[in-house]
């Protein structure tokens, strides 16, 4: 396949024709900060995180859905990419109630994680405060809405892993919510069939297998990419 | 070496915060020798003082007190530090705020779902009344320094106080949670 060369922060770096910048980024070792990426699902440059600069765009590009070209100059990790990774972050907290002092995922969560790689040190927002619910009428999995970024990883891996989308994303921007089936609790929506994808592709507490505690929702989301690389590998 | 003035204030939190400061143990006899205690928790003092160099904040912003007094000590007081999620976020007290205004928070709590009934407690100058939302301390007051954690451990709040002692800059970054 044809290669492509490009600097990533002044590092000469080679890639393969049709890579995205985040790909070959993450090939050179060089780390890109995201959250609604997750490997073997569909790009969907929904959170913004990846945001970089390239020579020649005066607007920012998302890294995961931008291809490489040649003699492309990207930057990273400039000053203004650092603050609006920070804002990003920090909106996200400000959104719902991320109490990360009571939730599942504390401790194995990627937006707790995101806060202390950006330096997050406080929200400069005025937090929301809005009224979630928690949806346990599923016998094995729970949703808890104040934890969800709305980062559509379940809804792919559902759709596109799972072959079943049996989640979606209905309302608009603060009123923006997961929904199982056509709106029904997860409980009554038949075409779900409880195979946990989604809950290993949550990066927060918002997806929960019932009964877990603070801090005691352990889960890989690597696993979605090695099922999908396994299947590819068989068929 | 002269002694610097701390204090250490507890607003809407559990005082877990506090306890995780008195796990510094053997650690609070040097801290003991390098600053003098004159207001918190653990000081007999009724008054805040003037010319404080150092104070430590527990606790969200929650009542009218805890708003007076946060003004009252960010002027008086050099370096000003939220210590634990409740001062920097809110927190489990900002819980409160999902409920909507207080007084019909207290209604439930009081009288819907007392058994028996009590009276929604009234006791101007005593009970201090509750503000309409619960916020971070920064949201009131500017803060100079941030120290997550629910509780910050011993050692962060150990190496946060040894930086700020030595006129550094503290380590920033803390795990919220």
């Amino acid at each position: 396949m044809a290669a492509r060369t490009l600097t990533i922060d002044g590092r000469l770096v080679s890639a393969r024709a049709g890579e995205s910048i985040l790909e070959a980024a993450r090939d050179a070792g060089i780390h890109i900060p995201t959250l609604c990426y997750l490997e073997g699902l569909s790009e969907m440059g929904a959170c913004r995180l990846c945001l970089v600069e390239v020579t020649g765009s005066n607007r920012l590009l998302p890294a995961c859905l931008t291809p490489v070209s040649e003699g492309m100059e990207v930057h990273t990790a400039t000053e203004r990419l650092r603050e609006h990774r920070r804002a990003i972050v920090e909106l996200l907290f400000a959104e719902r109630n991320h109490v990360c002092a009571v939730c599942v995922a504390s401790g194995n969560c990627e937006l707790q994680n995101l806060a202390i790689r950006v330096g997050m040190t406080h929200v400069r927002y005025d937090y929301l405060n809005p009224v979630c619910a928690v949806d346990i009428s599923h016998p094995q999995f729970g949703i808890d809405h104040n934890r969800c970024v709305l980062c559509a990883r379940c809804v792919r891996a559902c759709d596109e892993v799972e072959g079943v989308h049996t989640w979606d994303i209905a309302g608009r921007g603060v009123n923006a919510r997961v929904i199982t089936d056509l709106g029904v609790p997860w409980g009554e929506a038949e075409s779900c069939t409880s195979c946990g994808k989604c809950l290993l592709a949550c990066p927060t507490g918002a997806i929960f297998r019932r009964g877990t505690s603070v801090a005691e929702l352990e889960r890989d989301p690597k696993r979605i990419a090695l099922i999908v690389a396994s299947r590819q590998e068989r068929w | 070496m002269s002694r610097i003035t701390f204090a250490t204030v507890w607003f809407g939190g559990c005082s877990g915060c506090h306890m995780s400061l008195l796990d510094l143990d053997t650690w609070l006899l040097d801290l003991a020798s390098m600053v003098e205690l004159v207001y918190g928790p653990l000081a007999d003092r009724k008054t805040f003082p003037d010319g404080v160099d150092l104070t430590l904040v527990e606790g969200a912003i929650a009542n009218l007190e805890h708003l007076e007094l946060a003004r009252e000590i960010r002027r008086k007081t050099r370096v000003l530090v939220a210590l634990g999620d409740c001062a920097v976020t809110g927190n489990v007290t900002a819980l409160r705020n999902l409920a909507g205004d207080p007084s019909g928070l207290l209604q439930q709590i009081y009288l819907e779902r007392g058994d028996p009934p009590l009276a929604v407690p009234e006791a101007p100058g005593i009970v201090p009344r509750l503000i309409e939302r619960v916020t971070p301390l920064h949201a009131v007051v500017p803060v100079d320094h941030f120290l997550p954690g629910c509780p910050p451990s011993a050692p962060r709040i150990r190496a946060t106080l040894e930086a700020l002692l030595a006129g550094a800059e503290p380590p920033e970054i803390g795990r919220f949670g």
